[in-house]
């Protein structure tokens, strides 16, 4: 193990480790915690000048506010309804495509796995202007599926390169041994291969409703306006209208980062399988 | 479960093999068909949605156009406006200052995945802890370091303040914007390197280690000669993950600074959607250019990401 375990260290350094590990957590989460704060603070605290020092008392009443005065619930709704279908249909296509090009040997089977990969990883604007085009032609610029349809297809990529991987781990013996028993190459896929694929499918889950809960780029170029934007394009507007409002715009940044939070403790192990995909041989 | 496996498991099943032979023209050319069966849907929704408009905005490019009206073949002037254009030539500047220093996320990352891989009691909530910064929208730490970095009553401007007798607004001064800037998206960088590296650490060969230590290997030299040739692919992730979350940054410059102050902190990618899509005007040609340049610093890494692949998937 490296570095050296603490427990095979002095006495001495083994305090002094169990007093840095909260010293540095305070530290790393100071901005954070900062607005923690700031979002509990009543108003006068603020007029006041007492920025940093606790808040006089938990001023609750600005998550209330929060709800009250914006459409901030609107704009939580939106965002589920783009990150939820996207979430499943993202990795719904990658499973099928994963499973094509980890099992058949074809022609261009690389070729098209490497446009996957690489498109996955392309800056968001060289696609702006024709998405934004093809979305308007569509007649869906401002709709929730014009926005879940786009993720849809990005995130494909992604999605594919962890599948693919991830199946062509899977023992070939299992495939072959359905096939010489007859199953048809679909029931190999639904019955063999599915089941299997239950912990990639946690993990790229997870990591899409992050991925697209947090998208703030697309939002601003797909939708306008408080009826389709979600969360992140919303609390940039509120940010807008509540100048200097602190206590409001930091509550409605926690209320914003929660949902992946959870999502993120909730499914935490799945979630750190996932992003950490080839970081070990 | 009824699957199609269990009831014909039995090993002499498996010997009368063909015995389903005339199942007919699908039974017979599955094998040919399924990969595209399967590929086809998330291939066509990938084509239409990132494949053709890669091309489509180098063709977009080449034009003039507001987006609605007829396009007005502009051939390479677009390009040939791009190097007398000072905001270009900003934002390009300050896209090689993000990519150098960004990539202090990676040993930064490391740092701290070194100083947290211990098994004391209560050492999975630090780290999860950690690594929270990256679960939340940028859009969220944009908010939160600019409320950190607020003129008159932000942390920093009294510290400075307290410090050197006047506080600085650091995302009002055009010098410093940029860096601070990085410096939030630093954050979240920081914390998805440190989960690699914690990854790549628990991974690393105990045996190895001990071997290195009888020999009387530690510290620094360790880390050097046996730890980190162990470590090499969680650092090519951390490194490729590092460039493209640098090359993409646009949240946080939208958020903290819209550019500002005096497009001091425009990058590429912020300054292309500021052209094509926003009060500045509708010059979508104009901004398609931008966006092919920003593409084709990109494609250096990204071909250098699939070349790595490529030998990694042939020599197998």
């Amino acid at each position: 193990m490296f570095p050296r375990p603490i427990q095979q260290r002095s006495p001495a350094a083994r305090i002094a480790y169990q007093i840095a590990l909260p010293v540095a957590l305070i530290v790393w989460l100071l901005p954070l915690l900062g607005v923690a704060m700031t979002s509990l603070k009543p108003a006068s605290d603020l007029a006041k000048g007492n920025y940093f020092g606790l808040p006089s008392h938990l001023a609750f009443v600005n998550y209330v506010d929060v709800f009250r005065n914006s459409p901030i619930a609107q704009y939580i709704w939106n965002s589920f309804r783009v990150t939820i279908p996207t979430m499943i249909g993202a990795v719904a296509l990658s499973c099928m495509t994963g499973f094509a090009l980890a099992i058949y040997k074809f022609r261009f089977n690389l070729l098209v796995f490497f446009i996957f990969v690489a498109g996955n990883f392309v800056p968001f604007q060289i696609l702006m202007v024709p998405v934004r085009d093809l979305t308007v032609q569509l007649g869906l610029y401002n709709t929730i599926e014009g926005l879940a349809l786009f993720h849809i297809a990005f995130q494909t990529g992604f999605c594919t390169l962890f599948m693919r991987n991830f199946i062509k781990a899977l023992p070939n013996e299992l495939i072959e041994a359905a096939r010489v028993e007859g199953v048809s190459e679909i029931q190999i896929f639904w019955y063999v291969v599915l089941p299997l694929m239950r912990p990639a499918i946690a993990a790229l889950s997870v990591l899409v409703f992050t991925f697209i809960w947090n998208d703030y780029f697309w939002a601003m170029v797909l939708t306008t306006g408080a009826g389709t934007q979600p969360i992140t394009a919303g609390l940039y507007s509120l940010n807008g209208q509540w100048v200097a409002q602190w206590q409001l715009v930091s509550a409605g940044s926690i209320i914003a980062a929660l949902p992946p939070v959870l999502m993120f403790f909730l499914m935490q192990r799945h979630f750190i399988a996932g992003l950490t995909l080839g970081a070990v041989k | 479960m009824s699957s199609p496996l269990s009831s014909s498991a039995s090993p002499t099943a498996a010997v009368g093999r063909g015995a389903p032979r005339s199942h007919g023209y699908w039974r017979r050319n599955q094998r040919r068909f399924a990969p595209l069966i399967f590929v086809g849907p998330g291939a066509l929704m990938f084509l239409i949605y990132v494949v053709i408009p890669i091309f489509r905005s180098m063709s977009i490019s080449l034009y003039h156009w507001d987006g609605m009206g007829a396009m007005k073949w502009a051939g390479l002037g677009n390009y040939a406006e791009l190097w007398s254009d000072p905001a270009f030539v900003v934002s390009l500047k300050n896209n090689v200052l993000w990519l150098v220093l960004y990539m202090l996320a990676v040993p930064a990352g490391l740092f701290i995945a070194i100083f947290l891989n211990q098994t004391v009691r209560g050492i999975r909530i630090y780290k999860s802890l950690f690594f929270f910064p990256f679960v939340i929208s940028q859009v969220v730490v944009g908010l939160i370091f600019t409320w950190f970095y607020a003129p008159d009553f932000g942390l920093l401007f009294k510290l400075t303040k307290m410090l050197t007798g006047h506080g600085v607004a650091i995302l009002a001064d055009e010098n410093y914007a940029t860096y601070g800037i990085i410096f939030a998206g630093l954050w979240p960088q920081i914390a998805y390197c440190m989960i690699l590296y914690l990854t790549g650490l628990n991974n690393v060969a105990p045996d190895q280690v001990e071997a290195a230590r009888l020999d009387g290997a530690k510290g620094w030299r360790m880390l050097w000669y046996v730890i980190l040739p162990q470590l090499r692919p969680a650092t090519f992730i951390a490194v490729v993950v590092t460039v493209i979350g640098a090359l993409r940054s646009f949240d946080l410059v939208s958020i903290m600074t819209q550019g500002g102050p005096y497009g001091a902190t425009r990058v590429l990618s912020y300054y292309m959607f500021e052209q094509a899509l926003s009060e500045y005007g509708y010059r979508m040609g104009y901004g398609a250019a931008i966006a092919v340049v920003l593409f084709a610093i990109m494609m250096i890494f990204i071909s250098g990401f699939i070349w790595k692949m490529y030998r990694d998937e042939t020599e197998r």
